[in-house]
């Protein structure tokens, strides 16, 4: 359980970390989480080095390759603007795994000192921006996906669908087993694919039965996974990470 | 061999010939449980059945502070493990329970057979333990000539159809009503019937007669309490108070870490035992053993032997990260919970402890070499974390032996850097570089976009279940930069859905 956090009031810059993911397969996500921040008086920085948050190398046990990427993003944010990350799993790569990974090193007390600035975009948008929706977009039954760090790494199962829950057209279904993991894993879906098949098989099946015409993530790791196994399959369901959705309707 | 050679009473139990599953073997061994639907099906209506059990029984407590204090408590313990099991050793002793320490399974064993042998036992009844499971106990004393018949219902049937435990709370949770039923009428000679009291009774008459005759009753321990050497066992068959008070000599075995400092230590445990397992407030059987009969009574053991296993504890208990694997109360809530166990099931992995608490203790009981790929076996979803009741931060320690495999840990691992590939290496310090050079990071990734048409759509497994993914055509870097070029109050020239396809 994630301890309460206390949420600033809204600052009038923030910094963006785009991840990896997004920078390379799905940057339109990235841009629309800057133009919804921009949206609500926040000027949005986005630091022009940033890569990678080194979760791959961490998760695989490459602890020092992982510690060198990471401590690249660390001088990167210099001004204490909170940091906000469309990704739960980045997010809480840069939150909750830091600070240990740098344990004992000179970068101690940067890494958390920059730890304690990440932000998920839904969080950040429920929280500290108490975001207001004007949905233009039409009636849509949607699923929401949290994949498991957002949820569970970061306490946030409830931001996600609070914001699909605002916007008026929009019917949240809830998918059985919506708390089960997609398979994804990063590299678990690599090393035991047979497993991870099976779980992503489950979860497309679910939100199907849901009656979802779209799923929306907030984790490009998850859309990649269960989007993938959709097309795969031909199936009408479309995945979209949360931030074009929520700005393709409101915009 | 026939149902008429079987009568229900008598029936004899075979020579072990148990079934085996290895933990080198888990990708094929998980191929095999995937492509079986009766076993995705046993496990998937079982793991649901039990997640509900729990999240219903504990709807109206404070969980997390509950977790805290046990967690806090097998944590005191741990930090006082050497003096406890002095004291344990001490108090048991002067309740009359005589104490032998065991350095491996092998020397457990051996000492069990050794109390068996003066006692001129050929009969063992043994209550669930999974420590004996570890060790290997049944083998062991069938090869010296005694016969250890199981008497957990879950174990029994396991052992009739010449298997191994499943799970570590429900050892024939793989199993449903109709292979049971046919088990029991295989090797007993019972009806085929899908009447659950039937079968149960007639497995409890098959049981009753050999409590009565059994030379030697052995069981597990789930609290080894120091202050008043007093040892609990927590069950619902009524078996664990069979085996431990109707044969002349009963020994318990359990591992060193079940140890905790005072009686009042227990409750809080008991409580997240239960309620973490099987959902249940309070099970139907609660012991508390402290000592042999006493002059004047006129049941329960003539001796009573305890049994403390170290087999690698000790190894894990030296590390101020890994320690915390020996929090561990058994319950079983993290293979529960997993969905990677959910989709497998127990025999998979190939180890006495399966799921998420198997692949963060077998490593350190049979080493890396032969596990390798359990750590990487899970998605670190944190399931096991988020449910374990004494709060093993299993995620954590997963990647922390992900790192030992490959080399980059402490080296205190047994097989420690087994895992270690040139070319593994070689991609992440690759990766590294790249993500450590901005510059070359823009460039390397602006070409993938603009080479996007040959990216293949084949990408190994990946593919063979979802479809590749491809590079955008512009990378996030350049729309930032194209978007402040345009000012921030422009409208996209293209919606996310037609910039993707």
């Amino acid at each position: 359980m994630t301890p309460v956090k206390l949420y600033p009031p809204k600052p009038d810059k923030v910094y963006l970390f785009g991840t990896c993911l997004i920078d390379m397969f799905y940057p339109e996500a990235g841009l629309d989480a800057m133009q919804l921040l921009e949206r609500e008086g926040i000027e949005v920085l986005f630091p022009d080095d940033q890569t990678c948050c080194g979760q791959p190398a961490y998760t695989s046990g490459y602890q020092s390759e992982a510690r060198a990427v990471a401590a690249a993003q660390l001088g990167l944010f210099p001004e204490p603007w909170p940091i906000i990350v469309p990704s739960g799993s980045c997010g809480g790569m840069m939150r909750t795994h830091y600070p240990p990974l740098f344990a004992g090193t000179e970068q101690e007390a940067l890494a958390n000192e920059v730890a304690g600035r990440i932000y998920e975009l839904t969080e950040f948008l429920v929280h500290v921006c108490h975001l207001r929706l004007d949905d233009r977009g039409p009636p849509e039954k949607v699923a929401m996906h949290t994949s498991c760090s957002a949820r569970r790494e970061m306490g946030l199962a409830e931001t996600g669908p609070t914001l699909l829950a605002s916007l008026g057209q929009v019917q949240l279904v809830e998918q059985v087993r919506a708390a089960e993991c997609c398979g994804f894993g990063g590299t678990f879906a690599v090393r035991h694919p047979e497993v991870s098949a099976a779980m992503v098989e489950d979860k497309t099946v679910a939100i199907e039965r849901a009656g979802a015409e779209r799923f929306v993530t907030s984790d490009c790791g998850c859309l990649m996974n269960i989007g993938g196994r959709f097309e795969h399959q031909q199936k009408a369901v479309k995945g979209e990470h949360i931030a074009s959705y929520l700005w393709r309707r409101t915009s | 061999m026939t149902a008429q050679d079987n009568s229900i009473q008598t029936h004899p139990v075979q020579r072990h010939v148990v079934q085996t599953y290895n933990p080198r073997d888990f990708h094929r061994q998980a191929h095999d449980a995937l492509e079986n639907p009766q076993i995705r099906a046993n496990f998937r209506k079982a793991m649901d059945g039990l997640m509900g059990k729990r999240r219903e029984v504990f709807s109206d407590w404070d969980l997390e502070t509950l977790r805290e204090l046990g967690a806090n408590i097998r944590q005191r313990a741990l930090a006082k493990l050497p003096d406890l099991l002095e004291q344990l050793e001490a108090n048991c002793e002067a309740n009359g329970i005589r104490v032998h320490w065991a350095e491996d399974g092998e020397e457990a064993c051996r000492i069990i057979r050794e109390l068996c042998e003066a006692r001129g036992a050929k009969s063992v009844i043994k209550g669930k333990s999974m420590v004996s499971e570890e060790m290997h106990l049944n083998e062991h004393l069938q090869s010296a000539g005694i016969e250890a018949l199981e008497s957990d219902l879950g174990e029994y049937l396991v052992q009739l159809n010449q298997q191994t435990p499943s799970h570590i709370i429900m050892p024939a949770i793989h199993l449903n009503t109709d292979e049971i039923s046919d088990i029991m009428h295989d090797k007993t000679g019972t009806e085929r019937t899908r009447d659950v009291d039937y079968m149960t009774a007639a497995a409890r008459q098959q049981l009753r007669e050999r409590f009565m005759s059994a030379d030697v009753g052995v069981s597990g321990v789930n609290f080894a309490v120091a202050e008043t050497g007093t040892l609990c066992l927590v069950e619902n068959e009524g078996n664990g108070r069979m085996t431990t008070s109707v044969p002349p000599v009963h020994i318990a075995v359990t591992g060193i870490e079940k140890v905790v400092e005072q009686l009042r230590d227990v409750p809080p445990l008991y409580a997240l035992l239960t309620r973490s397992a099987t959902g249940q407030h309070v099970t139907t059987y609660f012991n508390m053993i402290s000592g042999p009969r006493k002059p004047a009574e006129h049941d329960g053991p003539e001796e009573v032997h305890l049994v403390l296993v170290d087999n690698g504890r000790s190894s894990i208990y030296q590390d101020d990260e890994l320690i915390e694997t020996l929090r561990c109360i058994r319950c079983g809530a993290c293979m529960n919970h997993c969905p990677v166990y959910t989709r497998v099931g127990g025999h998979t992995y190939g180890t006495t402890y399966p799921g998420p608490i198997g692949s963060i203790l077998m490593p350190h009981l049979l080493g890396l070499e032969d596990t390798k790929d359990l750590p990487s076996a899970s998605s670190l979803c944190g399931a096991c974390g988020e449910v374990c009741p004494v709060k093993i931060p299993i995620p954590d320690l997963l990647v922390r032996l992900r790192r030992e495999a490959v080399g980059e840990g402490r080296g205190n691992v047994r097989g420690a850097g087994v895992k270690r590939s040139k070319r593994e290496v070689a991609a992440w310090k690759g990766f590294q570089w790249l993500a450590t050079h901005p510059s070359a990071w823009r460039g390397g990734t602006a070409v993938a976009g603009k080479l996007r048409a040959l990216t293949p759509s084949r990408l190994g497994p990946w593919t063979e279940y979802r479809t590749a993914p491809k590079p955008a055509k512009v990378t996030l870097h350049s729309l930032v930069k194209r978007h402040r070029a345009k000012g921030k109050s422009i409208t996209p020239q293209a919606s996310s859905e037609e910039e993707r396809s």
